[in-house]
């Protein structure tokens, strides 16, 4: 049981930590360019994209890895420059809807070139395989690797905002824009680059997910609305509070998972206990972050004030 | 006043045009038409309904889908037991009566959008967005699970629902009756927004502390449009049931509240009549463009990216760019 | 909308119409999912369905001249309803075909057959028309669902095991699959789980696998969440442990391409595999590897066998008469590449079921090999609700 209860909260972990890369990109582009990006599921699917393809066709897992998280912070780029620039000053619907319209464009356009049929990625040999963290419970290496990726990423985030120049300019670019240019900054090369920033770090998880998950056009939206719970309820803009929110919804959905039906079982007939296990843990992080919303209405850590 | 003159004989124009369709499709021998213009016109209702939080009151809900389908289940659930004669939860029976199961529809969707609106509404901004996503997103996976009711696959409904005097399975005679709904819903609508509650509901969306300030509550104020809202996405969710005999999850899917959003911004927010545009834009391109052999199933490209160039460069949607234009004639 | 068609036709000079009008072709309409992830499917059925029209020389079947009218539904109901409203009141078409999920299917076969008109599925079998709901215009060249599903469990009987740990996906179809798997597997089921309809990571239902330790795991996710599934079963080592059996779905071509050698030692129940040894299944296999340059998939499988029963029909009826055409296609008179075919009373197959594995080749690729028969004749559990 105590093995069983181990391994789940890895899985718990690991999950937090795919839906933190996703979250953090997300949320650092909200906090200091005030946008919601739906498109970020498409930056998520680029990084997968580029990197299967280029596996497929040099066999080389390290170009592999630069081309999808290249290829995805150069898409975000572009797609700065080209449209998100323009909706800076706009209210938050128009946001949405433009930023879904490019997500239609770019998921065609790969469907255009790539065909609609998953995709396959192999997991590189050094990482295949599992290793026993406790007695009893050989976990895939793959998988730690992810944990261990997504935590040096969180830390390097932490210590990029807080103990650099450019995580000043990044924290004052979100609250004093013109006092920012008025120290010579150029506003929009800086908010470009964050805006390529998170693409990366979308495309870094979407290619370390590609092993594990599917390939195929569409497999960013999938995501998407999940990233978003954990978005707003670790509260807009932060990344502390999309850390604490991804780990919560991590390990709240795997205990949901894990659980509760076992538990439902101890005082339920078997298969209604089955079905009332799905249906909870199908609605429960919906009802989790529209208990968080109700007491918080801002989130946990909201960005500023 | 040029300009209103212009846009009133546009709307005649209009109105005598859609009056027309029916007897003009039948005479090209193509009656297929009637039934997309329906449902445009039922997505209008739709998107007409969104507009009054979305538009005139600010609120960006992202789950008006939840009611929508509320509205299609409760006309395909009453229709269920009344073939099957159950009583629903021992109490209700079953009916296949318009003007019982669209009222009753409109009921639902109030109820439920009066219990969601209460809790969303202690939110604002983007977290009323994700929180309206939310309890529509719990909805659609309650109905998937839902054997009884077709769960994913959804249920067909066998026959539209009666009416004394009217024959609904007729096509055109549906049509007219959806047309008059809308129309009904817009004059609705307008009398709405020019009343003290539609200017309470605009000054909400431009300053709500200062309503708060001169002593109203704004909290009461934003539920009553949320619950109208609700209703009037209930009614289009029962009419579309009725004409597509046919009701699924998809219908309270993530991606309608989307599509509802869309055809409120794309048609002109706040405008009443925008939506309307927006929806038949969207639903005409999306039929139009699939008809494109070989590239039709690419059309999410070309959609996608007149999403994009309208919300760039289009300021005030459909609606704004041909008011601009009236109004320009009317001057010159 | 016919003048519509009629602009795009003549300006990019492929469309259908472009073609002479003098025979007046049989009008047959194609509604399937060709965009989006699931795309590739419908595209499958259409692609089998255009090569058995060129394999009679260009736009027949049946030696009839025909004109396949091709629309996506994009998996949106309200789309797939607004194309069969034109299929039928403008286009005036009889026979329609090429739905791939059985949502869609509900959502349009009663709009077809109340008209008179012929539907034919290529894929779709739900349960909805296959007991109480048949109906004499609609015809299924797949299966019945839980038909599928019924093939894995009794294959689970055949090699041997006695419990079962079984998962789907939390929704209608998923639940018709598990019901499907226990109505013939006679073993005892340990557990029964519900996953998320979008989720795509399992961690946790694999390790309550490990805890539970099943002799084997059913389990049913559709597109690309089963190709998830499969991956994360095996980067759990767990198919080295416990083995799995699945329907038909759990493996086609596509998902074995995607889930790479971690498909190997899985046991899938299925009504017709690309290594068949018969000589509609040889040559319609090298046919469609010749024209597409891939291996076709029982989707592409299913849109021939469709293709051939219509053609069989229209041979002997000679034109889209929907009563004739429904009492020649009840016949079932044609070749199928499964073998043996024929209808049951609700009109859906009544067919052998084998068990197939995943082998690698020479060259390193997968493909799919037939090792045994696990059901002969088998219907389904509603066509004795069915009076036509």
């Amino acid at each position: 049981m105590l093995n069983l209860a181990v391994e789940q909260a890895l899985n718990g972990l690991q999950l937090g930590v795919t839906l933190f890369l996703l979250a953090a990109g997300l949320t650092l582009i909200f906090g200091i360019m005030g946008v919601i990006n739906i498109a970020h599921g498409s930056l998520y699917m680029i990084g997968a994209f580029f990197c299967a393809a280029t596996l497929a066709a040099t066999k080389s897992f390290l170009l592999a890895l630069l081309a999808g998280i290249g290829g995805a912070a150069l898409a975000g780029m572009l797609m700065e420059m080209l449209v998100m620039r323009r909706l800076y000053a706009r209210d938050h619907l128009d946001q949405v809807l433009a930023t879904f319209g490019l997500s239609l464009c770019v998921n065609e356009a790969f469907s255009i070139v790539f065909g609609q049929r998953p995709l396959y990625v192999d997991i590189p040999p050094w990482l295949a395989g599992s290793v026993e963290v406790v007695a009893g419970v050989p976990y895939p290496t793959y998988r730690l690797a992810i944990v261990v990726v997504g935590l040096l990423v969180a830390l390097g985030l932490y210590l990029l905002i807080s103990h650099t120049r450019i995580g000043m300019l990044v924290r004052a670019g979100s609250t004093h824009r013109d006092m920012v240019r008025a120290l010579g900054v150029d506003v929009r090369l800086l908010y470009t680059l964050v805006f390529g920033l998170g693409a990366l770090l979308a495309g870094l998880a979407g290619l370390m997910a590609g092993p594990v998950y599917t390939v195929q056009v569409g497999m960013g939206e999938q995501i998407l609305i999940l990233t978003f719970v954990v978005v707003v309820i670790g509260g807009l803009g932060s990344i502390r509070g999309a850390f604490l929110a991804a780990m919560i919804v991590g390990l709240v959905d795997t205990a949901l998972r894990a659980f509760v039906p076992p538990w439902l079982k101890t005082f339920m007939e078997a298969s209604a206990a089955d079905a009332l296990g799905g249906g909870l843990s199908s609605l429960g992080i919906y009802l989790l972050m529209a208990l968080v919303l109700l007491v918080k209405p801002r989130g946990l850590l909201p960005a500023h004030g | 006043m040029a300009e209103t003159r212009a846009l009133r004989a546009l709307g005649l124009i209009v109105l005598v045009a859609l009056l027309a369709l029916p007897a003009v499709a039948h005479f090209a021998k193509d009656p297929a038409w009637i039934s997309l213009v329906t449902r445009m016109l039922i997505y209008a209702i739709a998107a007409v309904s969104l507009d009054l939080i979305l538009g005139y009151g600010g609120l960006a809900c992202f789950g008006h889908a939840a009611f929508y389908g509320l509205g299609g289940y409760t006309v395909a659930i009453l229709f269920h037991h009344a073939r099957s004669s159950e009583v629903l939860w021992g109490l209700i029976p079953g009916s296949t009566q318009f003007l019982v199961t669209v009222p009753a529809a409109m009921l639902v969707g109030g109820v439920v959008a009066a219990a969601i609106g209460a809790l969303s509404l202690r939110t604002a901004g983007v977290q009323f967005l994700m929180i309206t996503l939310a309890f529509a997103q719990m909805l659609f996976f309650l109905f998937s699970s839902i054997a009884t009711y077709g769960g994913n696959d959804g249920m067909t409904v066998r026959r539209r629902n009666e009416m004394p005097g009217l024959d609904l399975r007729d096509d055109t005679v549906f049509y007219y009756l959806v047309l008059a709904l809308l129309l009904l819903a817009l004059w609705a609508g307008r009398r709405l927004v020019r009343s003290r509650f539609g200017m309470v509901i605009g000054g909400i969306r431009q300053n709500e502390r200062r309503m708060a300030a001169i002593g109203i509550d704004t909290y009461r104020y934003k539920l009553a449009a949320f619950v109208i809202a609700g209703m009037g996405g209930a009614l289009a969710g029962a009419l579309m049931v009725n004409h597509a005999r046919f009701v699924s999850p998809d219908m309270m899917h993530w991606t309608k509240s989307g599509e509802f959003m869309v055809m409120v911004i794309l048609g002109g927010a706040a405008s009443l009549i925008g939506p309307v545009l927006g929806a038949v834009t969207l639903v005409g391109l999306e039929d139009l463009l699939g008809q494109i052999p070989k590239w039709g199933e690419h059309r999410m490209f070309a959609i996608g990216a007149i999403l994009v160039l309208v919300v760039l460069f289009g300021k005030g949607g459909l609606w704004g760019w041909i008011a601009r234009r009236l109004s320009r004639g009317g001057d010159g | 909308m016919i003048l519509a068609r009629t602009l795009f036709s003549a300006a990019l000079a492929v469309g259908p119409l472009s073609l002479a009008h003098a025979q007046a072709p049989v009008k047959i309409g194609f509604v399937s999912t060709l965009s989006g992830p699931a795309g590739y499917l419908g595209q499958d059925i259409r692609d089998a369905f255009l090569l058995a029209m060129e394999r009679e020389g260009g736009n027949r079947l049946g030696g009839v001249p025909v004109q396949l009218v091709v629309e996506d539904d994009g998996l949106k109901p309200g789309a797939a309803k607004q194309i069969v409203d034109r299929f039928l009141k403008t286009e005036r078409i009889r026979v329609v075909t090429g739905v791939v999920f059985s949502h869609l299917a509900v959502s349009i076969v009663p709009d077809v057959v109340d008209t008179g008109a012929l539907f034919l599925s290529p894929n779709a079998g739900p349960s909805n028309f296959a007991g109480k709901e048949c109906h004499k215009n609609y015809f299924v060249y797949s299966w019945q669902n839980d038909a599928l599903h019924e093939s894995a469990g009794a294959l689970a009987n055949n090699l041997g095991y006695k419990n079962a740990f079984v998962l789907a996906a939390n929704y209608q179809a998923g639940k018709d699959a598990v019901a499907g798997f226990k109505r013939l597997f006679k073993g005892k089921i340990v557990e029964e789980v519900y996953t998320k309809l979008d989720q795509t990571d399992f961690a946790a239902e694999m390790a309550r696998i490990r805890a539970a330790k099943p002799d084997v795991v059913y389990q049913f996710h559709p597109g690309g969440t089963g190709i998830a599934f499969l991956k994360q079963y095996a980067q759990a080592g767990l198919n080295a442990q416990i083995p799995m059996v699945g329907a038909e779905p759990m493996l086609d071509v596509a998902t074995l391409r995607a889930v790479g050698d971690t498909a190997l030692g899985l046991n899938v129940g299925v009504k017709w595999n690309t290594d068949f040894d018969n000589p509609e299944s040889r040559d319609f296999v090298a046919a469609f590897q010749k024209k597409y340059n891939r291996v076709p998939s029982y989707y592409a499988g299913q849109g021939w066998d469709t293709a051939q029963a219509l053609a069989a029909a229209l041979r002997v009826v000679g034109s889209d008469n929907p009563d004739k055409l429904a009492a020649e296609l009840r016949k079932a008179n044609f070749k199928s590449i499964r073998g043996p075919f024929r209808f049951g009373p609700n009109q859906h197959p009544v067919q052998d079921w084998y068990q197939v594995q995943p082998v690698k080749n020479a060259d390193g690729s997968l493909s799919l090999k037939t090792v045994g028969k696990i059901l002969a004749g088998h219907g389904d559990a509603f066509s004795k609700d069915c009076k036509l």
